[in-house]
């Protein structure tokens, strides 16, 4: 059932709000987003910019960076993977409880980048599932917030 | 009553660590708190960078430089600029020399900024981040201003500069080199006499004089244990010996003298910025005359067939470099940083190696820190100011 | 002091040795012989009108197809007498280098890259295993006769195998031919 034509009525009498489980419950996941500490590189000064007082990403839900995977929804690979660090990204990965989402930040993330040779992977997406490319080298910290804001948009259009 | 074991315990910090810097893998063997042996391993960011710019022209090696020790970009690409310069055996204009030493000391303020706000949140005065981050943020500006990233502008280029400066840049030159003093008093306020930073950085990680040079740690680290050795004073490029400032030295050797040697610097680097900004016109040369090497300005090359061919020939074909070696060193933020590169004539460099001071720092690791405390390891680790991508190229 | 001054100096302190002044732009360049070399940089360190006291770096350049095919290089640096040096030893992938790091410990890892990158050996170093590479890379990725991509994906559970047409193919993907 499209959810437009839910009547989410708001009775002046009583006041009760009705909607459905599933969007309560991909509207928690999507406002309160707590990314894992994935930085690699250059990207990750940027990500910090990003958490710092200029573009605040705690407006957006991502209140605090988590230092352990098991304890965030969230994984945002900022920087170039090389071969020797996918292992170790894989099974950071595996540790993080479900719903996840991973966020490629960078072009070096996305596809390589700049550097094609034979030490980083051209594309996290080889390694683990991808839900939102962000391109830049590196983006600005406006672009990673759309990118944010895009995945809780996706979350939103997503089955719980 | 139970057997009390008495081995060592294996812990690792592994790659993904918010407190190392990068990817740094460390092993520690550890005696209740007491490190007995630590095991760093490095690689885990090895991107390749001076194979792939083998495969490159000169001046695209440039952006491939930036990215190497990503918080003191443009130190990097002025090393490698004086490095192709030296083999070219160009000589700069003094204002494009004296731009040179203005990104380049800024580029050292951004760079003790980032080491400011990261190795005092891991101390634990997290707020210093956030105070970081805002003075830095204008300096990005000002990159941003002269050539539209924030990041690795790639303004210096070989011949030169890449475009002349903009305007607006010395108001907002100006306006940050105003504020920032204030700022930092107010910083070494929140950290210099604080107790809790003082005793987790006095007498931490001590390295002698010795020492420092023998396992090739120059820069901060040498300073904070007694030697004045700085590149800009020993053998000095672009035009430094016309300038004034103060190397600032210590003697302890430990965390809380490495800080206090960096904080000072900034106050210098401030002093060098105001010397250099009175002397930049606003406009005027911004590369040398060479025209091998520098492209003609964009009004020519749509009016005069020359101007054309040789742009035409700089963007596709690139310039050669006479067939030789060359290692120019600079004082980057976090010591001697230098570019070695080797020429067989061709367009295209033959070997590009970059002098990593991270790399001696990391190495240098198990010595600072044997015999502490695993809280140490974090002080040390933020004191060295490691980058993990200059560390692993 | 330039090379042949830093030459005549060595000269009665090494026995036997024979060196050779390189032309440089920058600073003073020597070529050493690999089994003089340990002797060479302790004079250097050692002797109070050098006392090159700072191992600022150890690198290798590959000059395939030329023989001797590598070039080691070390730069040295004396704080007190603001010198600088370079030291080159040629040598082939059959013959070893003996290790400074006898004499500056800073040699103990950029020896180890070296070898990670080059495979050139060096006799004597303690823990000469990979530093920048993965432990199970095969092939030393800055020779000359290494592609510069390998296409393949990344592995996560177990190691990179590239099978020799894979190796070959890659080589004629580069977009820099070098002989080989």
């Amino acid at each position: 059932m499209a959810p437009e034509t839910h009547d989410h009525g708001l009775d002046p009498e009583l006041p009760i709000l009705t909607t459905t489980v599933e969007r309560i419950v991909q509207w928690a996941r999507k406002s309160a987003i707590w990314p894992a500490q994935f930085g690699l590189a250059c990207c990750a000064i940027e990500m910090m910019a990003m958490a710092a007082s200029r573009y605040d990403i705690a407006r957006f839900g991502a209140e605090v960076f988590r230092g352990s995977p098991r304890q965030s929804d969230l994984m945002i690979v900022a920087g170039r993977l090389s071969r020797k660090m996918a292992p170790a990204m894989r099974r950071v990965y595996d540790q993080m409880p479900d719903p996840k989402w991973v966020i490629s930040m960078g072009a070096c993330a996305s596809v390589g980048g700049v550097f094609d040779n034979y030490a980083i992977v051209q594309g996290v997406d080889q390694v683990v599932p991808v839900d939102v490319f962000v391109p830049g080298c590196p983006p600005r910290p406006e672009s990673l917030i759309y990118g944010i804001v895009q995945l809780q948009q996706k979350i939103s259009r997503s089955r719980a | 009553m139970a057997e009390l074991r008495t081995e060592t315990m294996t812990v690792n910090m592994g790659p993904q660590h918010p407190s190392t810097h990068g990817v740094l893998r460390l092993v520690l063997e550890l005696d209740g708190e007491v490190i007995q042996s630590i095991t760093p391993t490095i690689g885990y960011l090895h991107t390749g960078i001076e194979k792939t710019a083998e495969q490159k022209k000169w001046q695209q090696v440039i952006p491939l430089v930036e990215r190497m020790d990503y918080l003191g970009a443009q130190s990097n690409s002025l090393a490698y600029a004086l490095a192709v310069e030296k083999l070219l055996g160009l000589d700069m204009p003094k204002r494009v020399n004296d731009i040179r030493i203005l990104i380049a000391e800024l580029q050292r303020l951004a760079s003790h900024l980032i080491w400011l706000g990261t190795h005092s949140m891991e101390i634990g005065a997290v707020s210093m981040l956030f105070y970081a981050i805002r003075e830095r943020e204008l300096l990005l500006n000002i990159n941003e201003l002269i050539a539209g990233f924030r990041f690795f502008p790639s303004y210096i280029r070989i011949g030169g500069l890449r475009e002349d400066l903009p305007r607006g840049f010395h108001d907002a030159v100006n306006a940050f080199l105003e504020r920032f003093p204030t700022k930092l008093d107010e910083y070494e306020g929140l950290l210099t006499k604080n107790d809790i930073f003082l005793r987790r950085t006095s007498g931490v990680g001590v390295v002698t004089q010795e020492d420092a040079l023998a396992w090739g740690l120059l820069g901060p680290i040498a300073r904070a244990a007694g030697s004045d050795y700085d590149v800009r004073r020993y053998f000095p490029y672009c035009g430094y010996e016309t300038y004034d400032f103060a190397v600032p030295t210590a003697t302890e050797g430990d965390v809380f003298a490495r800080y206090r040697v960096r904080m000072q610097e900034m106050r210098e680097s401030v002093k060098i910025c105001k010397q250099a900004i009175a002397r930049i016109t606003p406009t005027g040369a911004w590369a040398c005359d060479d025209t091998r090497v520098v492209p003609p300005p964009k009004d020519k090359v749509y009016t005069e067939m020359e101007a054309l061919i040789q742009h035409f020939l700089i963007y596709s074909q690139g310039f050669t470099v006479p067939a030789g070696e060359a290692y120019v060193p600079v004082e980057g933020p976090r010591g001697e940083h230098g570019t070695y590169i080797v020429s067989d004539g061709t367009n295209r460099p033959w070997r590009v190696k970059m002098r990593a001071p991270s790399f001696m720092a990391i190495q240098a690791l198990p010595k600072l820190v044997l015999g502490g405390l695993i809280a140490d390891v974090v002080a040390v680790i933020g004191s060295n100011d490691v980058v993990m991508g200059d560390c692993d190229r | 002091m330039d090379a042949p001054a830093i030459i005549n100096a060595l000269g009665p302190l090494v026995a036997g040795a024979s060196y050779e002044a390189a032309p440089g732009v920058d600073f003073a360049t020597i070529y050493v012989a690999a089994d003089r070399l340990v002797a060479t940089c302790a004079a250097l360190r050692d002797t109070p009108a050098l006392r090159f006291n700072v191992l600022v770096e150890v690198t290798a350049a590959d000059y395939f197809p030329r023989d001797p095919r590598f070039e080691v290089v070390y730069h040295l640096l004396s704080v007190p007498n603001r010198l600088r040096l370079r030291l080159k030893v040629r040598t082939t992938e059959m013959v070893a280098v003996p290790t400074v790091q006898g004499i500056w410990p800073a040699a103990g890892w950029l020896e180890r890259e070296v070898w990670d990158m080059f495979g050139i050996v060096f006799d004597g170093h303690p823990d000469l295993r990979r530093l920048l590479m993965p432990e199970d890379w095969e092939g030393h990725p800055q020779r000359k006769d290494y592609p510069v991509q390998i296409r393949k994906a990344a592995q996560t559970y177990e190691p990179l195998e590239v099978s020799e047409e894979e190796f070959k193919a890659n080589m004629a993907r580069d977009r820099v031919k070098r002989p080989h």
